[in-house]
């Protein structure tokens, strides 16, 4: 039985390029003029996003990359409101214009009906289409034991779930990231290692089926046979339910091999937003900015150097297929 | 001389869950070793079991000949530096500079050669313009690099990383790993490198792969490599270049097993001009 089924949500265009089944789409991210300053007005203060503007579509499968220190998490906090646009908190003023100069832009963001910028908003509402994976699981594994982790988001989402629906959505979930479930569920999370942390921090936030998942350094900490098989889960759950998936990345590879667009961050500014296929043919303005290319693309370029060119998207499939298709024109 | 000896460790964290039984591993000084294995299987076990954070329930643990016991665990500690896998759990200090000194400093080293130590860790990892910031405040790359830091500026004999770059950018990653490189070749430190990334595992002289809290697979890291089939079933993957030429050898091209980039476009390049 498939412990995830379908919301009777119609299935929308998935990553790998292809086109989308539906049209109407209503969880668009919009982000317009971000600013984001971590103690501001004191001598620690940190801008750590300076004037943002991305759009991401729904139906995207979407990364983010950028050097330590560029403001992805940041960034991606926005996303479920953990971070608030100062227009959004109480005793905000509106900034005012300096005669004769036009007023400041205000930094905007909205998230499907969600308009982050609006102290009204419903911040619980938002977060529990939103779901976030942080960086470090430690952030946020608390409970006792790793049943009542992964339990956690669901008992405060979905007030009238019956004890055994809640059992059984949490077993699914901590199988579904490969954890043994009877050997974990009575286990203090503390007590697991750094990838079997990682796994339950997943669960908890895939076991309330947000519409948007936002992953931060998702497969960090993962055993080789763990990332892949995160991947193929995120995947699948993009597939059935998940409309949106955003991860920060910093392996090239799993961009390559995984978004339909990355998004670059240097020192809190968006460089670009591209899909891989054109992002990756910038290796030398990636590698200044303290980035990579993944394989596929040092292979083409070490291709290129012996006068053989092979045109791919960078995935390991596309290579494969495009060298393999290079000798069939041969013969 | 062996800088840590494992002799028929026994250790568990209770009555059931993970154990390790008779568990023997010797690394020699000026070594540098890979340690794989999936999840669970022991890895940071091990490293806690190097520094006295854990002590062993049967057998012994011991570093250059001493066996480590409740008695000498500070002594001997100080030649084992572990950067573990979570910066949070290691920050003593809020600012960056302390932080990174304070190891240094319980030591006892003389002022000056702790500013020298300080100047060098923080420089090793990129982080010299973050000496007054606070570390709560920091990405989570930056912190990563400060727990490094820390650790190198103790110069300890043996060097534990426990997936410590695991959220480094790509720059991050290389420049980190040069210094580490440089420091097993040119000062002799014995390095120890948990890592889920096979691309370091070749960068080591032996790889020594875990399965629960088993050694199951040592050797050079080509050898191992060569043992893909086997690899699988502990949860762990040929470096991705491998991969490639599993699958264009599939597909019908005969490009040898290489874990060389320049090595597969000479081959895939003959192959097709051929
Ligand atoms: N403090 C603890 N108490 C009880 N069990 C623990 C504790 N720490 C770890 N374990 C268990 O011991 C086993 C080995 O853990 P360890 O952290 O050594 O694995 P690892 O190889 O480092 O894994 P990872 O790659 O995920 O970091 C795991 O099954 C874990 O659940
Ligand atoms: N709580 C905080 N207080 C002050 N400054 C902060 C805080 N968190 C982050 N910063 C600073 O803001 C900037 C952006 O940090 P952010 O965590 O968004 O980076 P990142 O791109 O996620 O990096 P990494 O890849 O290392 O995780 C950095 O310079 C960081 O030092
Ligand atoms: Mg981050
Ligand atoms: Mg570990």
């Amino acid at each position: 039985m498939n412990p995830f089924p379908l919301r009777g949500l119609p299935l929308k265009g998935a990553a790998r390029g292809r086109p989308p089944i539906i049209t109407i789409k209503t969880m668009q991210i919009t982000a317009e003029h971000l600013t984001y300053v971590y103690n501001p007005g004191s001598p620690f203060a940190v801008k750590a996003l300076d004037d943002v503007s991305l759009t991401i579509e729904e139906g995207e499968f979407f990364g983010i990359i950028g050097h330590t220190g560029s403001g992805k998490s940041t960034f991606v906090k926005h996303l479920n409101g953990l971070i608030r646009l100062p227009s959004s908190q109480k005793h905000y003023k509106k900034p005012k214009a300096k005669k004769g100069q036009p007023a400041p832009v205000e930094p905007s963001l909205k998230v499907g009906e969600f308009d982050l910028a609006d102290r009204k908003t419903d911040f619980r509402a938002l977060r529990k289409k939103v779901g976030m994976v942080f960086q470090y699981p430690e952030a946020q594994l608390f409970a006792e034991t790793v049943f009542d982790d992964v339990a956690f988001g669901l008992k405060n989402f979905e007030k009238d779930l019956k004890a055994e629906e809640i059992e059984a959505a949490v077993k699914a979930a901590t199988e579904i990231v490969g954890l043994d479930y009877a050997a974990v569920k009575d286990v203090s999370p503390f007590d697991l290692s750094g990838g079997q942390r990682r796994r339950a921090a997943i669960a908890g936030v895939i076991v309330t089926k947000p519409e948007i998942l936002v992953l931060d350094e998702p497969a960090a900490g993962l055993d080789p046979l763990g990332k892949k098989e995160i991947m193929e889960l995120l995947h699948r759950l993009h597939r059935d339910w998940c409309r949106t998936i955003v991860i920060v990345s910093h392996d090239m590879d799993e961009i390559a091999e995984n978004c339909t667009r990355a998004a670059v961050f240097s020192e809190g500014k968006l460089v670009c937003a591209l899909p891989p296929k054109e992002l990756f043919l910038k290796s030398e303005e990636l590698l200044s900015l303290g980035l990579d290319i993944p394989l596929t693309a040092k292979l083409c370029a070490a291709l290129a150097k012996r006068g053989v060119s092979v045109g791919c998207d960078f995935t390991v499939d596309g290579f494969v297929r495009a060298v393999l298709g290079a000798k069939g024109e041969k013969r | 001389m062996t800088a840590v000896s494992f002799k028929n460790v026994d250790f568990s964290y209770g009555e059931d869950g993970f154990h390790m039984k008779n568990f023997s591993l010797d690394v020699e000084e000026g070594e540098l070793v890979a340690v794989l294995g999936h999840n669970g299987s022991g890895k940071s076990t091990l490293a806690r079991l190097m520094n006295g954070l854990l002590l062993a329930d049967g057998g012994s643990v011991e570093i250059f000949g001493e066996p480590l016991t409740e008695k000498n665990l500070y002594d001997v500690r100080r030649q084992v530096g572990v950067v573990f896998q979570n910066p949070d759990n290691q920050t003593v200090s809020s600012i960056v500079e302390d932080d990174v000194a304070f190891g240094a400093e319980n030591v006892g080293l003389p002022r000056e050669e702790i500013g020298r130590r300080i100047e060098f860790a923080l420089s090793a990892v990129g982080m010299e313009k973050y000496r007054d910031a606070t570390v709560s405040r920091l990405s989570g790359g930056q912190k990563q690099r400060v727990a490094i830091a820390g650790v190198l500026a103790l110069k300890p004999r043996v060097l534990v990383l426990d997936e410590s770059t695991a959220m480094l950018d790509p720059r991050g990653r290389r420049e980190i790993m040069d210094v580490v490189l440089r420091l097993n070749r040119e000062e002799g430190m014995t390095v120890v490198l948990i890592t889920h990334f096979m691309e370091e595992a070749l960068l080591c002289g032996r790889a020594v792969v875990m399965n629960r809290g088993e050694i199951v697979m040592q050797g050079a890291p080509a050898e191992i490599f060569e043992r893909h089939e086997e690899l699988l079933t502990y949860n762990l993957t040929l470096p991705r270049i491998g991969e490639i030429c599993k699958k264009l050898q599939a597909g019908g091209l005969p490009v040898p097993d290489t874990l060389d980039i320049d090595l597969l476009a000479d081959s895939i390049a003959r192959l097709l001009n051929e």
